[in-house]
Formats: C-alpha cells, structure tokens, sequence
C-alpha cells in the first residue's frame, strides 16, 4: 500500500496553512488505536497458540468442541470430537486440525469492513486517528494487489455463514452430554452465547447487507429482502460491537473448553 | 460566567503565517465562532473567516479546532475548560487564501465531473411516483450540507496531494451513491463512474468521514461500502458479472 | 493592485439563492449567456435556512385544495395588502415549478401513493407544503445547484468535452459582491461593479439585463434568524439606480426564535413544529394563542383546545388551532404574553411538543430542530419545552416589480425576484409561500430578462467609464482611511437601533428617533475605516454592506412612521387598528436625485383587484378589509367558493 519518502507532502504541500505540527489534536487520540493494537494482538498470539496447541479442545463427557477446532477431520483428532467424519489421515504439528474452516474464518474477518478500518489504524498507521498525518510517503489504498483481493468479502462471507451453522451444530451437540438423551452445563451456556454473537456478526456484514436488499433500488418492490434488509441494517449499525464481542466470546468458549478439557475445572452440569 | 479565554489563531496566507495569541472574552453558551467574530470587532478588524448563518446549516465556518475539524458555529464554549488554551487554524488539506478561510475549489471541480441526474423518459412532471422507502437511503446524503470536512479529514489528500487528481472524496462518494440509489434515475452507472473516475477503490473505509460529519451522515456504512459492493459487482464478482451478462446490463 | 477584471453576459443574476438560480436556469434555457453573482460560496446562500417547505396546492394530501384556496389564503395571510396579480400566478404557477424540481432530482418526502407529501402550516387551510423532514430550503438550494451543474455539462458536451462542465455560457461567480449598478445615458441597465471577496480584485459586468435577487435586509436588526449576507443590497443598488421600494414597513417577526442561550438568539425554530402538534403555553402553562385570535380570522380557528386538538386527525370537522395562525399574530401575541409577565425565564413563551407527540414522531418529523437544540441549548425537545420569542425573519418590502415579467420599476433592464422584490406578500408572508415565491418569480424573471435582451437585438447600452471610475473610488474609500469609525461598532449601533425602535411593536415618537439617529449613523459611515489590505478583508466588506443597510433601514423607518395603522408585519401602540383606506395604498421608496442622500416616500394607490378574483371572496369577509366605497360596488350576492 505505501512506500516511504521524505519531501514534504500531505498538510505540508505547497499552499496549505504553513503548520509544522503533524497534528494540533490535544486529546489521547493515540488511545483508540493502540487499545485495538494491544488487543487485536493479544487474541492473534492467543489464537494461534490454541490452534497449535492441539490438545485439550474437546470434552468429551459434556460434548463440548472448542470452536478453534471445528470441524475436527483428521485422524489425530481425540475420539468423539469429530463429528463430520474423519476426512484425513494424521496431521503434522505445523497443520490445525480444522485447516478446512480457519483460513476462511481468518480471510473473513481481515476482510470485514470494520477489521479493516481497525487494523489500517491500529497497525498501519493509515492514519492512526482521525486529522493525524499518517507516516507513509505515497498512498493507493485498496486499488492493487495484494488489497484488491479484499473485494472477495462476500465469498468469504458465504463460507463463514456456513461455518457458523457448523458452530450451531456444535452447540446442539453439546445439550446432548454423553450417555444422555438432554442436558446442559455451564460450557453449554457459554458456547450459546457465542454462537448467539457469531450470528450476529456474521449476519451484520455489510456484503450480507448490500446481498439481502441493499443492491436494490427499489425496496417496496421486494418487501420480502426490505424486511430481512432492515434486520441486516440493525446488526450492521453494531458490527463493531458484535465483532469484538464475538472475539471475546470465541477466546472464551474456547478457554473454557480447554480448562473443562484439561480437567482444570469441573463444569456445572445437569442431564437428564 | 464571563471569563477571558486564552486563543490560539492562525493568520497568514499561502506564503506562511503562524498560530497568534489572543486574550478575549467569552460569555455563557457562546460558541467558538461567537468568539472569533469578537476577536475581528475589537482587535483583529481584517481577520478573515467564512461564515453565513450560524445555524449549523449552511455548512460555511468549517475550520480544525484543537487540531480536529469542527464547524465553529456548533462548538460550544462549555466544550473547553476556563484555562485551556483554544486552537482555530483553518482546514488543513485545501490550500490557504487567508487566515481561517481556504480555497475549497476542489471540491466544486469535483462536483463538475459527477454525471447530473437523468429524468426518466416518458414519465411527465407531477407523474413521478416514488415510495418512502425508496427514496430514504438517497434523502439521508442528502441532507450533506456541503462543509467539506470529510473531505478535509479525508487521508488520501490530507496526507497525499498528488491523490487529488484520481480520488473524489467522501463528500462526492455519497453524491454517487445517492444517484446510484435514487428509484428514477435514467443516468450513467454510477458504480462505474465512482470505481474509475472517483477512485473509490483508493478509500481505505478508516471513517473518518463519519466521525466528523455534522449531519451525523453515516458515509462509509451506508454510502461507501455499498458503493464498493455495487462495484464488486460489476467487477470482481464473477457470479454477478456473469448474471449482468445474462440479464442484459452492462 | 491588477487593473478592472471585464466579463460580459446577456443576463447577470446577483444572488445565488433559490431565485437568483431559478432566474439563471430559465434564463440558459432560453439560450442567453448568463452571470451569476454569489457573495457566499455556491450553495450557501440563505435559502438552505428556509425549513418548513414550499407552498403549491398539489392536493395530493387533502383533494379540496387548489389554487384558489391558495390565493385566498395567501390574501388573508398578507392582509389584502398583497400585489393580487403576483398572489394569483403564484398560487396558479407553484405546483409546477415544485414539480419541475423533481425531474431535476429533488427528493421530497413521499406520500403513501408515493405523491409529494405535503404538510400542515399557519395560515394554509390544508396540507399544502411540500417539504423534506425540516431541510427543505437545502434540498431546493442544492437541486437548482446541481441544475446549474448539470446545464454547464450539457454545455462542455455541445462543445465537444466528454466530462465536466463548461463555463462559457453559465458561470457562478462565487464569494463576489456587486456594490454598483452601472447605467447608460438613458438610464437603461448597462452592467454592474463589484469585488472578489479572495483577493479584493475589482470587476464590471457588462450585461443588459440585471437580476437581483438578494434576499432580505434582516441584518440590519439585532436579533435576526438571517446570516450575514442579508445586508439589503439589492434593495439598495436598486434605489441608487433609480428604481423604488414598494411595503418597505413590512418586516416580518417569525414568532418562534430561539431565545437562550444569548449568543443563538434569534436562530429560528421552524413553524413546522406547531404544524406537526407542538403548541405555545406561557408560564402559567395556559394555552394563550385562544385568547389573541383576531376578528378576521375568528371563523377558521378553533374555539377550544379539544377541536384544535381533534384538527390534526380531523380537518374536514374541526378547525386548526390558534398556534397555526399567521405569523404577524401569534409573534404579537407572544410580545403581549413575555409583557405582561407571563414569559419563560429568558424572556420568550414556552413552545412545547414534547408532551404532545412520541419521541420517534419528533426525531423524524423535525430532526434538525432536534439537533439545534440539543447542540446549543442543552435542550432535548422530545423531553422538554422549547423557549421561543420572536425573531426578525423577513421583509415582505421589496423592489416593486411588473408581476408578469419582474421588471423593476422605472429602470430598463432591470429585475428582481424573491425577498428582494415587494408584493408578492402584502403585509405579512405565510410561512411555505417564500420558496414557491422564489421559483415562481425567479422562473419569470429569467423569462422577463431574456425577452427583454432579445429585443434589444443589438442595441445593448454601453458602461459609462466615468461611472466605473466613480464606483471604484466608493469601494476602495474605507482601505484609504487610515483612522476612522470601526464598521462592527457602527454595525452594532445599527442593529440596536433597528430592534429598539423599529422593531416588532412601533410608534410615532420612537421612529423618530431611529430617524435621528439613523441620520447620526449615515453622517459617521461616511468615515468608516477598514485595517488591513484587500484580500478578504471582513472588515471593509462590512464598511460596504453598512451603506446598503442605512439607506434600507431608512426606507423602514420612513414608511412606518408614515403608516397610520396596524397591518400584518407592521404594528404601531399608537395606531393599534387595521384601517381600510389604508389598505388601498402602497409606500413607494425612492432615493431622489438632489435629494441629499435621504430616501423619499410617497402614497401610490394600489391597482382595483380582478372581478373574478374579487369572486372568490365573500362579501362579507371582504368587509373586513375594504373601505365603505368600495363595498358599495359589490353585491349583496356577491362570491365566496361555497
């Protein structure tokens, strides 16, 4: 996106109000954007040392599978936690075991109009807050390659729905306890939750948005996708909250899991 | 509730100039540009301000205010403590006539270049029929009153004046949009024109434009982003380029 | 300094509101090269403060309306004072130019059949305003603009360019100011003078056809709902070059300014607040507008809150209540109110619809008032009253004009359109009926314009040099005195005068005053001196307006003090009554040669209204309004639509 160079531009051009400072701002405006860098950050190194950590993602007793692990298809993984068959034969340490979600869900969410906006500010400085000069020399923004490709949102988009629905699947497994007909724990809970939140990130998209009605110009000739675009539009408005909400809420299904897993704590349950 | 406030203002013109100090008065609920105008009566006669009805709705008096762009006449006094020193320098990414007031040429260019709204033929005065719902998404940009400050907090000239040339703005992004969206309009494809004439594709979606929007338009999520998913269409997504084919459109 | 900058057109249009753009539209239609001359940027001009709507009797929202009614009401509204000829195009012609902005790219708000919806306000008998939320001035200011755009690109395209837009034929001259008109030896228009506001460079106009269109004088009070620019020039420039000022007395006080915090007061409060529901209380939480309902009106309003309050849903059986009265009334009223001590605590009267409808009722009807209040007062108007006084708002005075082609009078070449022409709206203007005026007028003035020059042919007027010459030496004055008076000193002892002693409630012994002391004021303007140099330069831009506010604010002045009688926008303590044989007669303001600097008004009895337009009146409501004589002509069986 940016090469360095050092002639004056930006607010120095020629003809612009000859002000030295690269901005006059005297609120912490570096705050937002290193807040999202320390936590954006923090759940990379988290996730990535979950997804090669390959123990302790599924309970077996309660039916809980770790989201970082779902669908689990290799041969390596733990008796039970496969639930969509065993498609693979062992995987070596460099490769998760749910190789065939992770890099959609990976390429959705860099490619979400609000991570972008999150991690163009936080990590690349472009700009790193509003009226900021941003320290880069030349500027092309999402018109080549490699950013171009972020046109593919809604392909990304569609497969991370389905995989959401593999989520909701996992949830219901987990109301089925071993040697149980019903039954639900805390993990339960906190799985729905998250589930509850991946829904309502992944369906507030803005491609799911333009998808339903918005590439419409005529809503009273659809009343139909006006109604499910108005539902869209809600979520939409909170995509931010959803997204980190639903960050929040994976790394603690997640660790949740591994604590039940690792027999750490002992889950709350009922069954009947 | 009178108090005599510390004031920071840029004077000069494009060949330079520099912050000057000023000691004046303010009083309960005056804004900054109540402020100004009693810097011009009593002791800077030829201070030069844009400004016309102090109302917040001619989109005139836009200027950066402790370094983030505001208009002057919705910035109320209250905003600031007694003691704290008040910044007013004119907007940063349009070259500088003088004092606070810039050459916002630019964006009138700009508007130049956007394909006017095509009447549908055949359909007479008085017969357009249009439902609420229809015309809603174009009504809310339309309520732009033409500050220009998303164009001034806009990085892609802010911080690159050689993108002024190929990048339109926020401001004329919503413009496109809300032809591209209006139910009658018979005109050119306005996804195309804002994807290769505006470079929507150089807007990096960082919001700024709707932070600072006076009109609380909500630019990138309801302007933009549609914008570039109608471009997606027409460009990158293989499956509606191929559906446009079979239906037709270009 | 560079030497005068030379550009000629067919037609110039000072002012670049929604009737300086409408005359220029109809103007490049007509195929002539056209000047627009624009003292703000393009598209700031006042009429983007403009809130309610436009007023066209489309009937799309209640069938019974037409133009008739329309008429009738604008009539009442003015008092009978208005030009009828001016009333009857205007209520005939609206619909159209309004459905003219749509194929332009308007967007009003819709209807359920998805018609242009229209909506409630004073004086109008049904729903008659088309609007957009409370924004509409901006979507009408906005639309001409992208109009003017939009005939400049279709110039760039008939001249070979593939995109942009040509300035050949239709160029904006924006942050420009005229200051002169200049004239040939026979009086004939011949162009204007003025100066860029950026770098202070002079220029001429040649152009044989000139169209003001400059808005108002409101800045000549101290609490005003008008920005900057309404300084009076075109009303001035026109008196200089020997045209005259019709109904200058008339100076509308919109009843519902803001009052606190002080440095807002006088920012409007648009009427569509009491259209939507919002009612006015004092501080004894009483209703008061039942009590203040005139004679004339007392038939077509209601007599008890419960029928004023059924109205809203059901007009055909109910009458509107008095809050919706035309807006002479209801600010006299609250003056009346805040007098006897029932005001709020800064001195306005309660204006309430927060008790009255939902809060997402309030949020869609009337988002930018929501906003205003919230920015600058603190104030929630979902939760809480407003606190509301009057506020100069608009002069019904203007150039006076042929109604047909808006030719000013008594100088060739010469047009106006909107607030800068008078009779249009008699004595007092309805609220919707400005930004009809605007398109109506504008339209006709830009068809009246380039008739004219066409049949000119040739023959177009020369620019006399000396009078060049003449107009620099005037603009350039207050840069060359290196002391002087200070412009926004004598600017502020203006505007007190003008509210303390021209202001909402008049008499003989206090105009006079403002007479004396106007005259004290016009003797310092002579030494008005501006620091600095010219590149723009507030300070001397003001110590110019200041000579186009005296001599209108003189104009005021004069004629009220002439008037002996109360009448929409002017009321008098001293003459509290409305008097028939003054209804006949317009104010006529002229600036005579030889006359010392000082404006002369003189009586001209007003033309007989049209016997069909007569018709539509009942006698017995025609009553109120005329002498004796001339009801003596009128049958007993005489008119009304019933």
């Amino acid at each position: 996106m940016t090469t360095t160079r050092s002639m004056p531009v930006g607010t120095g051009s020629p003809g612009r109000a000859s002000i030295a400072a690269r901005t006059l701002r005297k609120d912490n405006w570096w705050r937002a954007p290193l807040v999202t860098f320390i936590l954006l950050a923090a759940w990379v190194i988290y996730a990535t040392v979950r997804v090669f950590f390959q123990s302790a993602y599924f309970a077996p007793s309660e039916h809980y599978l770790s989201p970082f692990y779902s669908p689990c298809v290799t041969s390596s993984c733990q008796n039970g936690s496969a639930e969509l068959g065993t498609w693979f034969g062992h995987f070596p340490i460099i490769i998760p075991y749910a190789i065939i979600t992770l890099p959609f869900l990976l390429g959705f969410r860099l490619s979400c109009y609000y991570y972008r906006k999150a991690y163009y500010r936080a990590f690349w400085l472009s700009p790193p807050a509003c009226a900021v000069a941003e320290p880069h020399g030349s500027y092309s923004g999402e018109t080549r390659f490699p950013l171009i490709v972020q046109n593919a949102h809604r392909y990304f988009w569609m497969v991370a729905a389905l995989i959401s629905i593999l989520n909701t699947w996992d949830l219901i497994q987990a109301f089925r306890p071993e040697g149980h007909a019903f039954g639900f724990g805390l993990g339960t809970f906190v799985m729905l939750v998250n589930v509850a939140m991946l829904w309502l990130y992944t369906l507030g998209c803005h491609s799911c948005r333009h998808i339903t009605a918005g590439r419409l110009n005529h809503f009273s000739k659809h009343p139909v996708r006006y109604r499910a675009w108005t539902w869209v539009s809600w979520m939409n408005a909170r995509h931010m909250q959803f997204a980190w909400a639903s960050l929040a809420t994976l790394a603690l299904t997640d660790g949740y899991i591994a604590l039940v897993a690792a027999k750490i704590i002992v889950d709350p349950h009922v069954s009947f | 509730m009178t108090y005599d406030a510390h004031f920071r203002v840029w004077r000069g013109d494009a060949d330079g100039g520099d912050l000057q100090d000023f000691t004046v008065e303010v009083n309960e609920g005056e804004v900054v540009l109540d402020i100004i105008h009693r810097l011009q009566a009593t002791q800077a006669n030829d201070l030069a301000v844009r400004w016309n009805c102090k109302a917040g709705k001619c989109g005139s008096c836009s200027a950066e205010i402790n370094g983030r762009p505001r208009l002057m006449c919705m910035t109320r006094m209250s905003n600031f403590t007694e003691d704290e020193t008040v910044t007013v320098t004119p907007m940063r990414t349009f070259p500088v006539m003088k004092d606070l007031v810039t050459d916002v040429s630019f964006n009138y260019v700009k508007a130049e270049q956007i394909p006017a709204f095509a009447p549908p033929e055949g359909v007479a005065p008085g017969e357009y029929r249009m439902a609420q719902v229809d015309v809603q998404r174009s009504q809310e940009f339309r309520k732009c009153i033409e500050c220009f400050m998303c164009q001034n907090v806009c990085h892609v000239i802010r911080d690159h004046e050689e993108n002024k040339e190929a990048f339109a703005g926020p401001r004329f992004f919503i413009r496109a949009a809300e032809l591209d969206m209006h139910p009658l309009d018979a005109g050119t494809d306005r996804a195309e024109f804002a994807r290769d004439a505006q470079g929507v594709g150089m807007c990096n979606i960082t919001k700024c434009c709707t932070e600072v929007c006076p009109e609380h338009i909500k630019i990138t999520d309801n302007a933009i982003i549609p914008m570039k998913e109608r471009v997606v269409d027409r460009r990158y997504d293989p499956l509606t380029i191929l559906a446009r084919k079979v239906r037709g459109k270009k | 300094m560079p030497e005068i900058e030379t550009h000629s057109y067919d037609v110039l249009v000072i002012g670049a509101g929604g009737a300086g753009l409408r005359a220029a539209i109809a103007a490049r239609q007509e195929g002539l090269s056209v000047g627009i001359v624009c003292k703000s940027l393009f598209g700031k001009a006042h009429t983007v403060m403009a809130e309610g709507g436009a007023a066209a009797s489309m009937g799309n929202v209640n069938p019974h309306d037409n133009w008739m009614v329309h008429f009738r009401d604008t009539m009442r509204g003015g008092k009978f004072l208005n030009s009828w000829r001016m009333a009857e195009l205007h209520a005939k012609e609206a619909p159209d130019r309004v459905w003219e902005l749509e194929t332009y790219g308007a967007l009003f708000d819709r209807t359920p059949e998805g018609k242009i919806s229209q909506r409630n306000f004073g004086g109008h008998e049904y729903p008659r305003l088309a609007h957009v939320g409370d924004r509409t001035g901006l979507e009408l200011i906005r639309t001409m603009q992208q109009k003017i755009v939009s005939l400049q690109q279709d110039d760039a395209r008939a001249a070979g360019q593939q995109t942009g837009a040509s300035h050949d034929k239709l160029r904006v001259f924006a942050e420009t100011t005229i200051t002169e008109l200049l004239r040939d030896e026979s009086g004939a228009v011949a162009g204007a003078f003025g100066y860029r506001r950026e770098d202070g460079g002079l220029l001429v106009f040649r152009a044989p056809a000139v169209i003001i269109a400059t808005g108002g004088i409101g800045k000549s009070f101290k609490v005003t709902s008008n920005s900057w620019e309404y300084t009076g020039d075109g009303h001035a420039l026109a008196l200089r070059a020997g045209s005259s000022l019709i109904n200058m007395e008339f100076v509308q006080f919109h009843p519902t300014g803001m009052v606190w915090p002080p440095s807002v007061k006088g920012i409007l409060v648009t009427e569509s607040v009491r259209g939507d529901g919002g009612v006015l209380r004092n501080s004894e939480g009483k209703r008061f507008m039942f009590d203040y309902v005139p004679d004339v009106f007392r038939d077509q309003y209601a007599k008890t809150e419960d029928e004023g309050d059924r109205w809203y849903t059901d007009p055909d059986n109910n009458k509107r209540p008095p809050e919706l009265l035309p807006r002479d009334e209801v600010a006299r009223a609250i003056n009346s109110e805040v007098k006897a001590g029932r005001g709020s605590p800064h001195g306005g009267v309660f204006l309430d619809i927060a008790s009255r409808r939902s809060k997402e009722f309030i949020l869609r009807r009337l988002p930018s008032m929501h906003h205003q209040f919230m920015e600058l007062a603190d104030v929630d108007i979902t939760r809480e009253p407003m606190e509301v006084g009057p506020t100069c708002h608009y002069v019904m005075g203007g150039i006076e004009v042929d109604p047909d082609t808006g030719a000013a009078a008594r100088v060739p070449g010469l047009f106006a359109a909107g607030e800068s022409s008078g009779g249009m709206h008699g004595s007092n203007r309805l609220g919707g009926n400005s930004l009809s005026d605007l398109l109506v007028f504008g339209r006709r003035a830009g068809l009246g314009a380039a008739e004219y020059v066409k049949g000119l042919g040739g023959n177009r007027p020369a620019v006399p040099e000396a009078q060049v010459a003449a107009a620099e030496q005037v603009a350039l004055a207050p840069l060359q005195r290196t002391e002087g008076e200070n412009p926004y000193a004598l600017h502020a002892e203006l505007q007190q005068t003008m509210n303390d002693l021209v202001g909402i409630i008049r008499n003989a012994d206090e105009m006079q005053q403002a007479l004396d002391r106007l005259d004290t004021l016009k003797g310092r303007a002579q030494h008005l001196a501006a620091a600095g140099d010219r590149r723009f330069n507030p300070g001397w831009h003001l110590a110019l307006d200041l000579r186009n506010m005296l001599a209108v604010s003189e104009c005021v002045a004069r004629a009220a003090l002439l008037r002996q009688e109360s009448r929409g926008g002017h009321t008098r303590d001293d003459f509290p009554a409305m008097r028939a044989e003054w209804r006949a007669k317009n104010l006529v303001c002229t600036y005579p040669e030889g006359g010392g600097g000082h404006v002369e008004i003189v009586e001209q009895p007003m033309v007989p209204m049209r016997e069909d337009l007569l018709a539509l009146f009942e006698k017995k409501e025609l009553a109120k309004y005329l002498t004796d004589a001339e009801l003596a002509t009128i049958p007993e069986t005489h008119g009304g639509d019933k």
